[in-house]
């Protein structure tokens, strides 16, 4: 069966825009977690964000798309563009248009751009609101636009499962390769940094109350207190790795495992699903626990989450046996957009041979796991397992491989 | 800023806040003529611009104003059409 190999990354993160200004950040630790300053949240009870900066969408984007498009389909596209020029594709030149496709994750849709609508639709009148509201706050329409951009007519969806659908994304797109589309434009980019996303997000009771950005979002640690929402993620150019090879390209590494699962109902007294997750990744990658190198953990950053994860871990690797770390507490969690950052931030650990640190944390020793803190650890890395979570009880799991020049 | 009649400077704002304008075409130039679809706005674009006139100058246009095969010269003369007072009966 054919690789799904990644060959262009696409960055747009809290921590930097582009993937140089991301890793750097990464591997330093530097955090981007501050207070919200896209709207006033100071009456709300969750009060900092992972916001992106100095993103002026009309610096990279036709004028044509600007009133058409909610902040998160913009990351998008431009994530995308990047993407392609990373890989080396001109979508116009490279490929028939029926031979790429795309599959984003989303989680929330366009939230600001459906707040502002709504708005107008409350006070002003239906007559008010935009043509392009049709679609622009739509789950599907990050994937839409990317196509329609870039004249991709192959395959294409959206898998909508929070942070877990950032990894679901990836798996159905290396699914599609084995169908036979060459090209797949895959990930995820969420923002939903407007009161109406803030309240929904709210929702959930995960995030953290407190105001000190240095000790707000600490997974796996004793002071705990739920997690920071951020905004961004990283879109994944992915391809058939024999068409890829073809064009002398080594690429990233290979998506090889994938394994996803349910959480039974709560109080069930049923084991939580992660964990079968985990190793149905493992064995779909025909790796052992010993083989793999790194754990991008989910880090859910609430102590009940935080164990179940650690558990999991312990129970597949052994206690303390593999490196695990958690970079998003640089970014915040972001939606469906967290899992494909991840995923960027292991093919890059991968290549460079460089854990990034979890920052901010000092471990509690009762979860019995390595987490990498303090300073980035340099080793040898072949193998990585990212790991995400959404709310509900999405579970998934994905190994890479570190890609070798053939 | 409502102007009456309706000319081709305040389509040029309209199409430009509601749809924005494609890089490649110079809206300031001659476009009276050319179709607006060759302008590159497609019938959401066009829904969007109908929309905003409509609201803007209290008028309701038909779906005939508003084709991608319809020219500035054509919305404006409809939308014009649409402004002018009824003819006063004559006694």
């Amino acid at each position: 069966m054919t690789d799904a190999l990644v060959t262009g990354l696409g960055v747009v993160s809290p921590t930097g825009l582009g993937t140089d200004a991301f890793w750097s950040a990464t591997v330093e630790g530097r955090s981007a977690i501050g207070p919200v300053t896209r709207f006033d949240a100071d009456r709300y009870p969750a009060r900092l964000a992972g916001e992106i900066a100095g993103f002026v969408a009309e610096d990279h984007l036709p004028g044509r798309l600007i009133p058409q498009t909610d902040r998160m389909t913009r990351l998008a596209l431009v994530a995308a563009d990047w993407a392609l020029d990373d890989a080396g594709i001109d979508p116009a030149a490279d490929h028939a248009a029926f031979d790429m496709g795309v599959v984003t994750a989303s989680s929330s849709g366009g939230f600001e751009f459906g707040q502002n609508e709504l708005r107008k639709l409350w006070s002003q009148g239906g007559q008010y609101v935009s043509a392009y509201q049709s679609f622009a706050w739509f789950y599907a329409v990050n994937s839409g636009q990317i196509s329609i951009r870039n004249g991709m007519k192959g395959p294409s969806g959206v898998i909508v499962s929070d942070q877990a659908g950032g990894l679901d994304a990836l798996a159905h797109t290396r699914r599609l390769i084995r169908k036979g589309t060459p090209l797949i434009v895959s990930g995820g980019v969420d923002a939903a940094l407007c009161p109406w996303g803030w309240v929904a997000q709210l929702a959930s009771d995960r995030l953290t109350t407190s105001d000190a950005p240095d000790s707000a979002y600490l997974p796996f640690d004793k002071d705990a207190s739920g997690h920071v929402p951020g905004e961004g993620g990283a879109i994944l150019l992915v391809e058939d790795a024999v068409s890829a090879r073809g064009r002398g390209v080594t690429g990233y590494g290979v998506i090889a495992g994938y394994g996803a699962s349910f959480d039974p109902r709560p109080d069930s007294g049923r084991e939580p699903g992660l964990r079968y997750a985990i190793e149905v990744a493992l064995t779909d990658a025909r790796v052992t626990a010993d083989q793999v190198d790194v754990v991008f953990a989910d880090a859910a950053g609430l102590p009940e989450l935080d164990r179940v994860e650690a558990d999991a871990l312990a129970a597949v690797f052994g206690p303390g046996a593999v490196p695990v770390t958690a970079p998003k507490t640089t970014t915040g969690r972001l939606g469906s957009g967290g899992a494909p950052l991840d995923l960027a931030g292991a093919l890059l650990a991968l290549r460079h041979g460089v854990i990034p640190p979890t920052v901010h944390v000092r471990p509690d020793p009762g979860y019995r796991i390595d987490l990498v803190t303090g300073a980035a650890r340099e080793v040898a890395l072949r193998t990585a397992l990212v790991v995400a979570r959404g709310y509900g009880g999405f579970n998934s799991a994905v190994v890479v491989r570190r890609a070798e020049p053939s | 800023m409502t102007h009456i009649p309706f000319r081709l400077d305040d389509l040029r704002r309209i199409l430009r806040e509601g749809a924005g304008a494609d890089e490649t075409v110079d809206l300031e130039g001659e476009i009276l003529d050319t179709d607006f679809g060759a302008l590159g706005y497609e019938s959401l674009a066009l829904l969007e611009t109908g929309s905003r006139i409509e609201r803007e100058y209290g008028i309701a246009l038909g779906d005939d104003a508003l084709a991608p095969d319809t020219t500035p010269r054509a919305l404006i003369e409809a939308v014009n059409g649409e402004l002018a007072p009824a003819p006063q009966p004559q006694s």
